[in-house]
């Protein structure tokens, strides 16, 4: 990873984060916290080349999968793919609007997104359905799937980590947004879910955590993921803010439930 | 018609082993499909997860993986069965067959085949969670499921074509116990009428599914002048103006189910066919009160105490004629 691939990707991140801060001023039922935590890991997987896709044919079979389960969050990877054409630019200024495909949470009925998602704890199941199916067919294509920490919580999710594990699911990668913060509190006040490397390495999956706004340690963590082949599945644990880059908002227990107001936004995008 | 229908005492099978044996001959040519079990069994599913080791998964005791994964699956051009006992497919994993199966489905092609095993009070002896007397009325709910309720292992057997040429998530309730065939095995099944009238008659008619057409039947079988009889197995998609045309004759209609009355089943499917065609005959409705089951005792022995019974039936027909 060069010097220039780092900077096009902080370009890149920088950028998303003022779409999504736009469409946030345009619709402001889109929880803004929860998108900017995880607007690196979308850079890099895109940007970075990580993921195998194909704008123009977005069911492209050999495709790689991304499942993002974490759904108020994927609004943010809207700037994403409409930069890589997946549809017009002008589509952003459609979320939320009345007759649009762009909803607050992001289904499949928009090209690049894989399944239903807003019901936390079953993109990961399906993810292993799909990494499952991947391998009878002998495609070489990966799952990624994403979650948030909090998200964790649904027991949905244990059931198919055990499973994927028991079926040696090496083309299925888990990223968690390790944000901390669910909807009412910091989840160390909720349920505490550390010691959350050691809970994945128990059941039998290799387990890696980063600091999930470097870009570069993100890169690394998920190309080592994708060359290990070694029987088991992966998960990323990317430690991140919730609210990232707005002040008052990140890191605030309550974060999830709060809108930024137009000026707010019209500052920070200013900066 | 009359003359498909067997009432002599016949084979008892299970739907389910009958089912899984035609599954098992259609896999060796069918390469995408796919068994899903949650650690549920069947004598004929032994041969298959032998032969089928690469399509066969037993997600183990995990019903809502088992539709996650199932759907997954299908996502990759598999399709799927997913195979638990009927409460627990339907209830435990209830919001992921809406999510994943009935919203999912209407979006992109998703070939996902529950099979419940114990509908009604099937598993009767083991109590209250293992009977399954509101799968019906929730699933009827959900926009995009077919939901197949047979009566017989014929029926069982045949929808297997159905399952493989028809690419939607489907619901499929089998009884428990092995019974009886109903339907001939030479004759043809017409799943888009979804039901079949296996008797004519005058004024009265018993309308039945599942478990419910057998003791329907044998009613019918003891009235005279004689009553009709129709079997629906076709609960999200049945032709309802051929069925208000076969029903619409009759003075006295009686709904036959084994789960809740007036909670979302059969019967109010029934009634709301009716209802959109202004007609009004006498509807009444044969199915378990508004209660749970704890006593504890066999099929005949829990309708009679609540009041479901072939008697208690006989006797609300003899008001009517």
């Amino acid at each position: 990873m060069n010097e220039k691939l780092i900077q096009f990707l902080k370009n890149k991140v920088k950028w998303i984060r003022e779409e999504t801060l736009k469409i946030h001023k345009i619709a402001p039922d889109t929880r803004i916290a929860s998108c900017l935590s995880d607007i690196e890991i979308f850079a890099v997987l895109y940007y970075g080349k990580l993921l195998k896709f194909n704008p123009k044919n977005p069911k492209w079979d050999n495709r790689d999968r991304f499942i993002v389960s974490k759904g108020h969050g994927g609004v943010s990877l809207y700037p994403v793919l409409a930069d890589l054409g997946y549809f017009g630019k002008n589509e952003l200024n459609n979320v939320c609007r009345n007759g649009s495909r762009f909803g607050s949470i992001p289904d499949s009925m928009v090209e690049g997104f894989e399944t239903i998602n807003g019901s936390l704890g079953q993109g990961l199941g399906v993810g292993c359905g799909m990494a499952l199916g991947l391998k009878r067919k002998k495609s070489k294509s990966y799952v990624f799937v994403l979650v948030g920490d909090g998200e964790l919580y649904e027991g949905s999710n244990w059931e198919a980590i055990m499973f994927a594990a028991h079926h040696q699911l090496d083309n299925l990668i888990l990223i968690v947004d390790n944000n901390k913060i669910a909807m009412l509190d910091y989840c160390k006040n909720i349920i505490n879910l550390k010691p959350l490397e050691n809970k994945f390495k128990a059941f039998n999956w290799k387990a890696k955590v980063v600091n999930g706004h470097h870009v570069e340690k993100v890169y690394h963590a998920l190309n080592e993921f994708k060359k290990d082949k070694g029987g088991r599945p992966k998960v990323l644990i990317a430690d991140t803010k919730k609210g990232k880059g707005v002040p008052g908002l990140e890191n605030n227990s309550l974060c999830h439930v709060m809108s930024l107001k137009p000026e707010e936004v019209d500052r920070l995008v200013a900066k | 018609m009359m003359s498909e229908i067997l009432t002599s005492i016949s084979a008892r099978k299970t739907m389910r082993d009958v089912f899984i044996d035609q599954l098992y001959e259609r896999m060796h040519e069918e390469k995408k499909l796919f068994f899903l079990s949650a650690d549920f069994g069947s004598p004929a599913l032994d041969k298959l997860r032998k032969k089928f080791k690469d399509r066969f998964i037993n997600v183990g005791i995990a019903e809502q993986n088992l539709i996650n994964v199932a759907t997954g699956l299908a996502k990759e051009g598999f399709d799927v069965y997913a195979y638990a006992i009927a409460p627990f497919l339907t209830m435990r994993a209830y919001e992921q067959i809406r999510v994943n199966l009935a919203l999912f489905s209407q979006l992109e092609t998703v070939n996902v085949n529950l099979i419940g095993v114990g509908a009604g009070i099937s598993y009767d002896v083991a109590g209250p969670t293992h009977h399954c007397l509101e799968d019906i009325a929730i699933m009827r709910v959900l926009p995009n499921m077919i939901l197949f309720s047979p009566s017989d292992w014929v029926q069982a057997k045949k929808f297997v074509d159905y399952t493989i040429q028809v690419k939607k998530p489907k619901y499929i309730r089998f009884d428990g116990k092995p019974l009886p065939h109903i339907y001939d095995e030479a004759g043809p099944v017409d799943f888009s009428d979804g039901f079949s009238e296996l008797r004519e008659g005058k004024k009265i008619c018993l309308i039945s599914t599942g478990y419910m057409t057998h003791v329907a039947l044998k009613i019918a079988e003891q009235i005279e002048p004689a009553i009709g009889l129709i079997d629906v197995f076709m609960l999200n998609s049945i032709d309802e103006k051929k069925l208000f045309s076969a029903i619409k004759k009759y003075d006295v209609l009686i709904t036959m189910e084994e789960g809740f009355v007036n909670k979302g089943g059969m019967d109010s499917l029934v009634a709301y066919i009716l209802d959109d065609n202004c007609a009004s005959p006498v509807l009444r409705r044969i199915g378990f009160p508004e209660k749970y089951i704890f006593s504890v005792g066999n099929r005949d022995f829990l309708y009679q105490l609540n009041g479901i019974g072939e008697e208690a039936v006989m006797e609300l027909i003899q008001g009517y004629i």
